[in-house]
């Protein structure tokens, strides 16, 4: 559905576009898939922007449309952008892959960063960030803050990043409590805050005393804070809405990749590529850990020590399935390639 | 089982934005309008009912603003079906498009921001009472407002001279016209009230629900509540048990995968959808009574001089 807003920014970028014709700046724009105030995934990518601006001052000038629908209401509006002369444009959500790759083939000479996708070419380089680290580490904290054992996921959809979340999470958990049991629930949606209240409020109910989700809404931290529960912040610090309930947060921080991708436009060193970072870049950050006993902290700042040196890979072995059979040998890691298609649970994950 | 009770009280929460937008929507198809407008002023009440209260600090205003807000955008509705006559369809669902945008826009620097929740009510020793204490004698009032509000609605238009009209004019405009009664006027009364309604759920979402204002937070309840007037044949007391149905399936979707009985989580949330249709498909099998109590005007225009 084409909102008013977006009817605007289609308008202001336009008019931004023209007026700058010029002046002698490298133009960015950016493309976000929800609106710039949904506290969660668009609002981090537009940090981002903001972080490209304070960076380069005078030599860029940033723009972006948002709440831009997966499909062809990309391409025209990624096409637009080309017209205008934007020199590097970013497209910060999965859907929008095919739509930057057409759009690139048209313009050879004006460099696209796609996020979490998997197809790239000569001027589309794509990028995305390790979550699943920062998953590991909650997990752990879950396990060793829970009373009653038992923790509730709520997820989005079955797609292989939730799917690498939840595995993640119960591997961390399991390192502090072999026992600990994990109840999945799907809501089916990214973002309906009612439904994901309902679910977290339904495994509340169930003894769950800590609750994480995969979801785009802070709707399930509240629900834990108002009834004593514990959660997690997802995408972006959430404590502002839970400050008793949030233990910590997992930040996706783009502003590092964003200013180092635009310099490279700059300094004409840009080259294609594919880059998944985590923990050690800064593209995955945690917030502070509060609300949890002094060891949980040290041993959460121990893990997310280990994990930003190296030394700990998340999907180490050995790691079994729900059918109980060894996935990943003792001492080896899941490469990239497996962890990109994951499609299957750890043991004890009831789902 | 375990968590039964939260489980119900989950169920009332899922039911109650869906039974206030959808009784307020019967009364307006019952004139003969038919407002496709309600998803966007359920999310104007959302927003207008969240500000308020942020900053009066107030929750009854917020309640008022958000029937305004509903009653305001409605109104609009009205301005263009009733005075300049547009396609009814066509108008609500611009409606629809312009309140998103619009509550969006309003609402951008309230995102994120925590907001005030209604109370739910206490009575000692009542509210106490084991499991069913806090069922019955522990909601907000707005929970309250919702049953008393299908009641109230069963009333008036089957047992009060102003029903009468009000169906009458559904059913027929022209023979309602003829009588002397003012078909527009009914009409924008109706609609107004329809919108009070929405505006309400859309507050109940904001204020009571999940205390917060977030873009597009009422994600297609409109469209459940519209629907559920037409499976519920315009009969109040068939909208309580279908709003009801929907927020039990709705619920019991979740509560299923929280045990972990393995069934796929996506079959899990079209059930409400699937057996709410079915099974107010069932009761109104009364092909018959089906007919009686559709309006016969249903979305259609109506200019008096004509």
């Amino acid at each position: 559905m084409v909102s008013l807003k977006k009817i605007a920014a289609i308008f202001a970028v336009s008019m931004l576009s023209t007026t700058a014709m010029a002046a002698d700046k490298l133009k960015v724009g950016f493309v976000y898939v929800g609106p710039v105030g949904d506290h969660g995934w668009s609002y981090q990518h537009d940090q981002g922007r903001q972080a490209v601006e304070a960076a380069h001052g005078d030599l860029v000038e940033t723009f972006f449309v948002e709440k831009v629908a997966e499909g062809p209401d990309a391409e025209r509006v990624i096409e637009r952008m080309a017209r205008k002369g934007a020199g590097v444009i970013f497209t910060t959500s999965f859907g929008y892959m095919d739509s930057t790759l057409k759009v690139a083939k048209k313009f050879p000479k004006i460099k696209f960063e796609h996020a979490t996708g998997y197809k790239q070419s000569d001027n589309v380089a794509s990028y995305s960030a390790r979550f699943y680290e920062g998953r590991y580490i909650i997990g752990q904290i879950a396990a060793k803050e829970s009373k009653s054992g038992v923790a509730g996921y709520i997820g989005s959809f079955p797609i292989p990043e939730v799917v690498r979340g939840i595995n993640a999470f119960m591997l961390g958990a399991q390192s502090v409590n072999p026992d600990f049991k994990l109840k999945v629930v799907w809501v089916n949606s990214w973002f309906d805050p009612g439904k994901e209240a309902d679910a977290a409020k339904v495994l509340i109910g169930q003894g769950v005393d800590v609750i994480t989700q995969h979801t785009d809404s802070t709707a399930p931290l509240q629900i834990a804070e108002q009834n004593g529960a514990k959660g997690f912040g997802q995408a972006s610090d959430m404590a502002s809405f839970a400050p008793k309930a949030q233990m910590t947060a997992i930040v996706d921080d783009w502003a590092p990749y964003y200013v180092a991708r635009v310099k490279a436009v700059l300094d004409g060193t840009w080259k294609s590529g594919n880059t998944w970072d985590g923990i050690k870049p800064g593209m995955v950050s945690m917030t502070d850990y509060v609300n949890m006993a002094d060891d949980t902290k040290v041993m959460a700042k121990a893990t997310e020590a280990a994990i930003s040196s190296g030394a700990k890979h998340v999907f180490s072995g050995p790691i079994y399935n729900q059918a109980g059979e060894l996935m990943v040998k003792e001492g080896a890691t899941l490469d990239d390639g497996a962890l990109a298609g994951m499609d299957w649970y750890v043991k004890g994950v009831e789902q | 089982m375990i968590g039964i009770e939260a489980v119900i009280l989950t169920i009332i929460t899922a039911s109650t934005p869906l039974l206030l937008a959808a009784i307020g929507e019967l009364v307006v198809e019952r004139s003969g309008v038919l407002n496709l407008g309600v998803e966007g002023m359920m999310v104007m009440g959302a927003v207008c009912g969240f500000i308020a209260t942020y900053y009066s600090g107030s929750l009854i205003l917020g309640v008022v603003a958000a029937i305004l807000a509903g009653v305001l955008m409605s109104l609009l509705f009205g301005l263009l079906t009733q005075t300049f006559v547009t396609n009814q369809m066509a108008t609500g669902l611009a409606l629809t498009i312009l309140c998103l945008g619009l509550s969006g826009l309003v609402g951008e620097p309230f995102t994120g921001l925590p907001g005030a929740k209604l109370p739910a009510l206490y009575i000692p020793y009542l509210t106490d009472i084991p499991y069913i204490g806090k069922i019955i004698f522990g909601q907000d009032a707005l929970v309250y407002l919702s049953l008393i509000l299908v009641f109230f609605v069963q009333y008036v238009l089957f047992r009060t001279r102003v029903g009468l009209i009000i169906r009458a004019v559904g059913d027929s405009h022209v023979s309602a016209h003829a009588l002397g009664y003012n078909v527009v006027r009914v009409r924008y009364l109706c609609i107004m009230f329809g919108g009070a309604c929405a505006g309400l759920a859309g507050g109940y979402l904001s204020l009571a629900y999940t205390p917060q204002w977030i873009e597009n937070m009422t994600s297609g309840r409109g469209w459940i509540a519209l629907a559920l007037v037409v499976f519920a044949t315009w009969m109040p007391r068939r909208i309580l048990f279908g709003a009801y149905l929907f927020g039990t399936v709705w619920i019991m979707g979740l509560y299923v995968q929280g045990i972990g009985l393995g069934i796929p989580s996506q079959l899990l949330s079209a059930l409400p959808y699937i057996v709410t249709i079915i099974a107010l498909v069932i009761i109104s099998r009364n092909k018959q009574l089906t007919k009686l109590n559709t309006p016969a005007c249903l979305g259609q225009q109506f200019v008096p001089d004509r």
